[in-house]
């Protein structure tokens, strides 16, 4: 029925265009159309923080998100935080505590954790706790998962 | 999700004359925090998605020289708490604006979402009432302004007229020595539905309370104003215990919630009396702070 929306906009620094349709959410577009299927899919409504990424450096649900909204946008997804080197501390810290057993959680934790550190380096451990609550985890449990953010934050 | 059309206006003529036409299958997206849930999960439906936070006045964050606040419908919750000086002037709302959610979805809710969700439990609602904010609606046949407290109507309805649209919240500035709070009761400590919640606003001579403004959420269909409420604190001391719990009495009087998953009528009604004594508590803690 609806006509397909071209929309320009940077994706982990690449500039990408896309076709999507006006009801299609960045997630879907992600995962769907670009192929990018490191955000996940918790519950698909806000609660769970599995499909958290970056649009222009803020944090976001992007099943929250339509496509069509992302016109010029700068987007951060998962697959966009390692570098060339190799893993961003917080993928290697992770490892370290174990911060994961399943991983579903996982792509959402650490773009969430980037989000923060990016903007307060050394948060307390409050800090964290309240800024990651917006991310569900329902294996780790979430202990793991501060401790390697702090760790990586040098508390 | 339902098939809509995604239309993306730069001014609020624009948007008013897609409102009017399509009326209610046309449906303002600012964060989209509630709408595209709603549309995903059926719960409303709509032709038309039109994005409205390229029109300017709709994201405006405004702090004028006479210490009044102009927030546009679809600015984020984040930008508004990023702001210290406009937190600084509006200690209720910043309470509610940084417990809407968690991060990300503060990156994107709005006010003029919240409000246009009319939600009983809408976080923002009862402490914009006890700012005295402001409603400024524009529509096809003009402009009007509508107190935040006659704005919902009903649980999910609002008082805006086929093509009309939510433009902005204005917010007067708090007189010297002033202070305000906002608190809800959940049963996390993080991100869930307020099942009794209060926003609370004084203004203090001393230590007597010489202006008062008190609402209350979650515990009837909209977020109420409770104009007695406020009145039983006025002229009294802070200290004054009787002046307190005719205020908390007036507030538990006029609340009439409903008993559901979240909780029954009289838990509710007790809560929402706690809730009203803390962030009085705290309000007054704050205006004298500032002194
Ligand atoms: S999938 Fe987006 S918040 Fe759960
Ligand atoms: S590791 Fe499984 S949900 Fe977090």
């Amino acid at each position: 029925m609806s006509k397909k929306i071209q929309v320009s906009t940077t994706i982990n620094g690449e500039p990408t265009d896309f076709l999507c349709e006006p009801n299609q959410s960045l997630l879907e577009v992600l995962r769907d159309g670009l192929n990018m299927t490191g955000s996940k899919e918790g519950c698909n409504n806000g609660n769970c923080g599995a499909c958290s990424v970056l649009m222009d450096g803020r944090l976001v649900n992007s099943c929250l998100v339509l496509g069509a909204e992302c016109e010029g946008a700068a987007i951060t997804t998962i697959e966009g935080i390692a570098t060339k080197d190799g893993l961003h501390p917080l993928q290697q810290k992770f490892l370290e505590h174990a911060a994961l057993q399943c991983g579903i959680c996982t792509p959402g934790f650490i773009v969430a954790a980037k989000a923060l550190l990016d903007k307060n380096p050394h948060p307390t451990e409050h800090e964290v706790r309240y800024w990651l609550a917006g991310n569900l985890c329902r294996c780790t449990g979430y202990d793991k998962i501060i401790r390697a953010v702090l760790d990586v934050a040098g508390a | 999700m339902q098939n809509f059309e995604y239309l993306k206006p730069t001014t609020i003529e624009q948007a008013v004359a897609v409102l009017y036409r399509e009326g209610d299958q046309a449906k303002p997206l600012s964060g989209g925090t509630d709408l595209i849930v709603q549309l995903r999960e059926g719960r409303r439906s709509a032709k038309f998605v039109l994005d409205v936070k390229k029109i300017p006045e709709l994201s405006q964050l405004t702090l004028n020289a006479d210490g009044s606040v102009v927030i546009g419908a679809a600015t984020p919750c984040h930008q508004i708490y990023g702001n210290a000086a406009i937190a600084a002037a509006l200690p209720g709302l910043m309470d509610s604006c940084t417990l809407i959610g968690g991060t990300a979805i503060q990156g994107r809710a709005s006010l003029g979402g919240n409000l246009c969700t009319a939600s009983p439990a809408g976080d923002s609602i009862p402490s914009l009432i006890a700012h005295h904010a402001v409603c400024v609606i524009a529509g096809t046949g003009g402009w009007r302004e509508v107190p935040v407290e006659a704005f919902c109507t009903a649980p999910g309805r609002n008082c805006l007229q086929r093509g009309e649209m939510l433009v902005s919240i204005k917010l007067p500035a708090m007189p010297a020595h002033s202070g305000g709070a906002y608190l809800r009761f959940i049963p996390r400590n993080e991100m869930d539905i307020a099942v009794a919640s209060a926003g609370v606003t004084v203004t203090l001579d001393g230590d007597t309370i010489t202006a008062a403004r008190v609402a209350i959420g979650a515990v009837a269909p909209t977020p109420l104003l409770i104009d007695v409420a406020g009145a039983a604190l006025v002229g009294r001391s802070i200290g004054d215990q009787d002046a307190i719990e005719a205020c908390v009495a007036a507030a538990k009087a006029a609340a009439k919630p409903i008993t559901d998953m979240r909780g029954t009528v009289e838990q509710r009604v007790h809560l929402v009396g706690v809730m009203v004594k803390r962030a009085l508590a705290k309000a007054i803690e704050r205006a004298q702070a500032k002194g």
